[in-house]
Formats: C-alpha cells, structure tokens, sequence
C-alpha cells in the first residue's frame, strides 16, 4: 500500500519515560531503518541505534515497530504505518544501552550455554567428510541454519519475558541444528546443556518466535524436536543404568 | 523452571491420566443414567481392589502432574524462586494427594 501521507509522526521510545516525537518525510520505499537514520542524520544526532549490512543480512537493526519486533532494515513503513504515526522502541526482553540499542551479551551467552558452537568430530588432517544433503537429518538441520541472530524471536518469546533465565528460541534452534548435524560430535553435551531448569521444557509452544521469525525460520518445532530428542535421550538412559 | 526430569514427570503422567479420565468419565455417565442410588454406588466400590487401584492410581497422577504445573504458574506469574517455589510444589502435590486419597479411602474401605 502506497504512503498517502507527506509526513510521518514517528515516536521514538528513548528509556523508560522518555518518548520523542519527530515528523519525518515519508517517501515511496521507504524502511523503518531508513525513518531512524533521517532522525539521527537530520533531527537529532544524538541518537543511538544499530545496523551494518542494511539488506537482512547482518541481524543488528531489530527492534519493537508498534510492539512488534522487526528488521528494520527490511520493513517498509507502507506495511507497519498506522495512519501517519509509527512507534519505535528497542529490542524487548534485552537490557538498553541507549534508546534503540540493547545490549546482546545475554542473547549470545544463551548460545554458548545451549552448547551451540561447533563441537568438531575431526581434525584438519582428516579427509573432507561427504554430506548427503538428502538425509532427513540434514534437512532437518538446513531448515534452521539460516538464522541471522537478530533476537526478533528472543524479544517476541513470552517465556523468556516471565523467566528471564531461559535460554531461548535462537539458542534452542542452534542447538537442534547441530544435534541433527553429522560433523558434530557432543551430542550429549548438548542434550544435557538444554535439559536443565532454563532449557527447551520450559516452551510453551506459543509460537511467537516462528510468527515473527523474519527469515521463516521455525524455532518451535525445533524447540518441539529437542524435547522429543531429550525424552528419548531419558527412556535410554534409564535403559542403559 | 521445568528440567527434563520434571518435563517427563509431567507427561508420564498426563499419559496415564487420559485413559482414567476417560473411564472416570464413562462411570459417570453410567451411574447417572442408570439411576443408581449412594448405597448402590457404594456397595460396588467398598472393598473393591480395583475401583482402589483405579481411583488410586488417578489421584497419585494428578497430583503429581499439577504440582509441576503450579510450579511453573508460581515462578512465571507470582515470581516465586528456590526453596518457596519447592514448598509451593510439595505443597500442593501432597495437599492433593492427602484429598484425593481421603476421598478414594472414604469409597473403597469396608
């Protein structure tokens, strides 16, 4: 839908009482990032956001776009506008640095706790492993690596909003795809890293994360089959003790 | 606020209670269409191992899967941590246990 307006009111949340109004020029093709660029660039310099790549790649510019979370590099203002006002706030569920820019530590500490890095199961001497790509286990694990860490899953989870501890979609979703990966070797590290009190049985599949994942991706499902994967992982242990 | 052991605790249960909910469900039906009368009821059940068992092993499950459940409404909703949030789930197992075993009790013994 075309912009019918020549200004935007865009309000800009800058802390916890603190809302500033700027009017904005809308034009044609026009992002959420590009309305915070022309406030920063044209009306006020002091204010602080994040992006890199500007085509949704990169996962720095999300943030709440009339409580929603978004890219916002990739986000029209024709499609979030409501009349001719907008409401931009940072990222929920992370602490604020300063107006729109959160800080990620906790986000990307909950990859590490999940066990979501690389875990080799060769060394550099060894010949090149061939993957089959048609393998359910691989098309289950392709399904998730396209995750460009921008925490639009982590600010829409509700679970993480009331248990702050909780590792999270993206986290959980990393861990799913390495679990289904046949070069990675710590398996039951990880089953282990997202079976305790913050781990995936604290999902209550309400589905925000897939909703608003903004690359399609379905971090509920995975979440889903790691619960499966761990209630399997008990019934053998138990087998095995 | 939930670990795999809880998790499966809870399911392991759920698993049981969705045939017992179904025969609880049937008896109802049963005794209300049937017209039978308290003593009636009551002269199947006393002394009855199986109606113990059945009724028994329903409330043990019960019990067990709400625990878990209030455990989880108390830590996301009430903010509850550490050894309160325990207490609030033995509490309420065993306070549902103590009913529902009464209840169970007061039908079966002679």
């Amino acid at each position: 839908m075309p912009m019918t307006t020549d200004q935007i009111k865009v309000s800009i949340q800058r802390g916890e009482d603190r809302t500033d109004v700027f009017d904005v020029p809308a034009y044609e093709n026009q992002t959420v990032l590009d309305v915070v660029s022309w406030i920063q660039q044209y009306a006020d310099p002091t204010l602080s956001y994040r992006f890199a790549c500007r085509v949704g790649m990169c996962g720095s510019c999300a943030m709440m776009v009339n409580g929603v979370p978004r890219w916002t590099c990739r986000t029209h203002m024709s499609k979030v506008c409501d009349g001719d006002t907008v409401t931009i706030g940072p990222l929920r569920n992370l602490p604020v640095i300063k107006d729109l820019a959160v800080d990620m530590d906790p986000f990307f500490d909950k990859w590490t706790a999940a066990e979501g890095v690389h875990h080799p199961s060769a060394s550099r001497d060894d010949p090149i492993a061939s993957i089959d790509p048609e393998t359910p286990q691989r098309v289950t694990a392709n399904a998730g690596i396209e995750c460009i860490n921008c925490a639009v899953c982590y600010a829409a989870c509700d679970t993480v909003a009331t248990q702050p501890d909780y590792l999270g979609p993206a986290a959980l979703q990393r861990a799913w795809t390495l679990l289904n990966d046949s070069k990675d070797s710590a398996r039951t590290d990880i089953i282990d890293a997202i079976s305790g009190n913050d781990g995936c049985h604290n999902c209550h599949s309400m589905g925000s994360c897939t909703v608003y994942c903004p690359n399609e991706l379905d971090p509920m499902s995975a979440i889903a089959g790691l619960k499966r994967e761990t209630a399997t992982a008990f019934f053998k242990r138990r087998g095995n003790a | 606020m939930l670990n795999l052991r809880l998790y499966m605790l809870q399911r392991i249960t759920a698993l049981l209670m969705a045939p017992l909910v179904l025969g609880h469900l049937a008896v109802m039906i049963y005794a209300v269409q049937g017209g039978l009368s308290t003593a009636e009821i009551l002269g199947r059940t006393q002394g009855s191992v199986s109606w113990l068992l059945f009724y028994g092993t329903f409330v043990i499950a019960a019990a067990i899967h709400a625990a878990i459940g209030l455990r989880v409404i108390a830590y996301e909703w009430c903010g509850l941590k550490g050894g309160i949030l325990d207490l609030v789930m033995w509490g309420g197992g065993l306070g549902l246990l103590a009913l529902g075993g009464r209840a169970v009790w007061a039908v079966t013994a002679i």
